[in-house]
């Protein structure tokens, strides 16, 4: 190869390079406008969700046709990634399948090829099916208020160019199978069973043809998966890397529990005269600042660093919105919309920060600005949503935590709640009942006989 | 037979400690409808010469409720006086009938200083079934009945307890037939997270009318439950559906009781 292909390759690298540490500095400064919460505890169960729910993708299965097909993309992502190593080698040395060059083009190699374009075709196949499910067939969770232009396209965008990336592998693997016959350059390699099915379509072609069309698609393909690379950190295609860290860092309480708060406790001690050395340190509660700014959650900068962390993990998948019993009634509620505006809030106090802006000061907030009343209030706390998150994101923690700023904050709970909670500072019980009566239910029994 | 209910304090008085402490729960205490399941229970206990007592008047609110609408204060007053009385007692093992309160207890009140054995009354029955301690009657009066089971999201979900309640109505020989969504995949009954406490967000639906339908829609007689909030809901779907004098929404312990 001369130099001026190489000198391109390498800028290109490098840009990409550039471009996604740049993007990766933006991400994780947003994770960290969160408050800092300690998640290295219970290291065994942590590598155990690792493994399970990431890795082995354990929870996509509830829903098998989905997960076989979303199984072959991801395999498919993974193991066409050592291809890319070769492309990448190729295009730094200028050299012609490198591995082939080394292993040889027969046995081993022509296994591995064989190998990538079947997976190279199961994703294709999966990616037509997903944008079948999404635009023809419009499965209801991919649907839904917040399914708004933008995340519509993306998800059509990140599909699209999954399929033109394999059809690009194919049609290179398929000229070069030809080309082997016909210059030296080309290392003899295959042969490829699917790919050779197109070979029909282009034996009849000049050679020049053939290496130019060779050439757009070996270029074509490596470009464009550094852009998919670049693309894939201003998308929700996040979860591909960020599934790993999402589900490590994950909730490994009993789904029940609520995080306690260690500052009202001090509080309410010491309002009872409570000596404060008693309970251990909660490990999983938020670090709230010594001077602390204000009682539950009322934009981004209130959230612990995990639940920004869950936001850009989501891929707006929509289990949670499909099995959420609110949302499926008609209520305003939906747990991928309110996992999504900590994302898009988070990313408007970055990109206000990046140009010297005021950031979370900016007169605005994830709640009322982003997230409303309605919504927060119709959430019955029924962790289906938790449950049904194949990554481990936890849209309640977020709506328990704002609810608690309505409370605390702003007294701005319904009305209904200011008396439910009146009647337990005054009766005890949720209820108007004199806690004088709390144990009449008992009298009918203690002075009957059976 | 003559039914003792022993309050903590009567035993303390007496120098003695209760082997389990009934937390009866506000519901437990207040509503008419979940009254029954309360003194159902106490019945069981009573029947196997369980060493119980009830803490009576000193019991108050755990504060779920006001928890999970945002009150954080109120709950921890709630939590820790609750807890103060608790260990005054030195009680070690308590049983409830109420998932909410069951959840507080077991998972909520150790941060705050109260650590306890706690038991669902689903897994306390399951756990005496299992013992052969509960013998039913044979062909009791479900034998044979269909009967689907609502798993409330703070005894499934929250902390996983599936199996107990449907080994509890194993146990009456019934034919327990399964709603589409259980289990994790489990429908709220629309009152949790302080909903009971208020009217629902405006919506198409009510939550409990869509879940009373899919219970409905199993043929069963009888719907089971194990919540008190779960029972309340359950009972206005199945009456807005006008079905509340052919099928009948009850608790587990109120089946077991009967069958005893």
């Amino acid at each position: 190869m001369e130099f001026l292909p190489r000198l391109v390759f390498i800028i290109i690298i490098g840009l990409t390079i550039w471009i996604i540490a740049k993007r990766i500095r933006f991400i994780s400064r947003n994770i960290q406008l969160g408050l800092p919460q300690d998640r290295t505890d219970h290291k065994d169960q942590r590598w155990r969700n690792l493994l399970l729910v990431a890795f082995g993708q354990q929870k996509m299965f509830k829903r098998p046709i989905p997960a076989i097909l979303h199984l072959f993309i991801y395999i498919g992502f993974i193991i066409i990634n050592i291809e890319v190593l070769e492309f990448i080698i190729d295009g730094l040395f200028g050299s012609h399948r490198f591995f082939a060059s080394i292993i040889g083009g027969d046995g081993l190699y022509t296994a591995a090829l064989n190998f990538f374009e079947l997976l190279a075709i199961l994703v294709l196949i999966s990616c037509v099916v997903f944008l079948i499910r999404r635009n023809v067939l419009k499965v209801n969770r991919f649907e839904g208020e917040e399914m708004t232009r933008w995340p519509k396209l993306d998800a059509n965008i990140i599909l699209m160019v999954e399929i033109v990336l394999m059809i690009a592998i194919i049609v290179m693997n398929a000229t070069d199978s030809i080309l082997q016959a016909r210059s030296p350059y080309y290392t003899a390699a295959g042969p490829f069973y699917f790919s050779g099915l197109l070979v029909p379509l282009f034996e009849n072609m000049s050679t020049n043809t053939l290496i130019i069309i060779e050439r757009f698609a070996w270029w074509f393909h490596i470009i464009g998966i550094l852009a998919f690379a670049v693309y894939v950190t201003y998308s929700k295609h996040l979860h591909i890397f960020l599934a790993f860290p999402n589900t490590y860092y994950g909730d490994v309480k009993p789904k029940g529990e609520m995080r306690n708060m260690p500052v009202v406790t001090t509080e309410v001690k010491n309002m009872l005269g409570i000596p404060l050395d008693t309970p251990a340190p909660d490990h999983d509660a938020p670090e709230a600042p010594a001077d602390i700014a204000r009682f539950g959650a009322k934009d981004v900068t209130d959230l612990s660093w995990k639940n920004i962390l869950d936001a850009y993990t989501c891929t707006q998948c929509g289990r949670c919105t499909d099995s959420c019993p609110a949302n499926q009634t008609g209520k305003k509620l939906s747990p991928r919309k309110i996992v999504m505006d900590v994302r898009y809030r988070a990313e408007e106090i970055g990109r206000s920060l990046d140009v010297g802006g005021p950031g979370a000061e900016d007169g605005k907030a994830l709640f009322r600005d982003y997230i409303t009343e309605e919504e927060i209030n119709a959430c019955t706390t029924c962790q289906a949503c938790v449950e049904a998150c194949p990554v481990l994101i936890n849209p309640l923690d977020v709506i328990l935590q704002i609810r608690r700023y309505m409370s605390m904050e702003e007294s701005s709970s319904p009305q209904e709640w200011q008396i439910m909670f009146q009647n337990i500072e005054t009766s005890f019980a949720p209820w108007k009942f004199p806690p004088s009566d709390r144990f009449t239910w008992a009298d009918s029994l203690k002075n009957k006989s059976e | 037979m003559e039914y003792k209910v022993p309050t903590v304090a009567e035993l303390a008085a007496a120098g003695q400690t209760p082997d389990v402490l009934f937390w009866v729960g506000c519901a437990g205490s207040f509503d008419d409808r979940y009254k029954n399941v309360t003194r159902a229970f106490v019945k069981i206990l009573n029947k196997l010469g369980i060493n119980f007592a009830v803490l009576g008047q000193e019991e108050s609110c755990t504060g779920d409720p006001a928890r999970r609408a945002g009150n954080e204060f109120l709950f921890q007053m709630q939590a820790m006086s609750n807890i103060q009385v608790l260990n005054g007692y030195e009680i070690k093992k308590i049983v409830t009938a109420c998932p909410h309160c069951f959840n507080t207890i077991k998972n909520e009140y150790p941060a705050l200083g109260g650590t306890y054995e706690v038991m669902h009354h689903s897994q306390f029955l399951q756990q005496l079934i299992n013992e052969g301690r509960v013998t039913l009657k044979g062909g009791g009066e479900f034998k044979g009945k269909r009967i689907t089971y609502h798993d409330s999201c703070y005894l499934g979900r929250a902390n996983g307890i599936y199996e107990a309640p449907r080994e509890v109505l194993e146990a009456l020989d019934a034919e327990l037939v399964e709603m589409k969504r259980v289990k994790a995949k489990g429908f709220c009954c629309g009152a949790g997270g302080a909903q009971m406490w208020k009217e629902p967000e405006p919506g198409k639906k009510d939550v409990n009318i869509d879940r009373a339908e899919e219970a409905l829609a199993t043929g069963a007689q009888t719907i089971a439950v194990a919540c008190p909030f779960c029972m309340v809901m359950l009972s206005d779907g199945v009456k807005a559906k006008n079905k509340e004098n052919e099928v009948d929404v009850v608790d587990l312990a109120e089946l077991i009781d009967r069958s005893l």
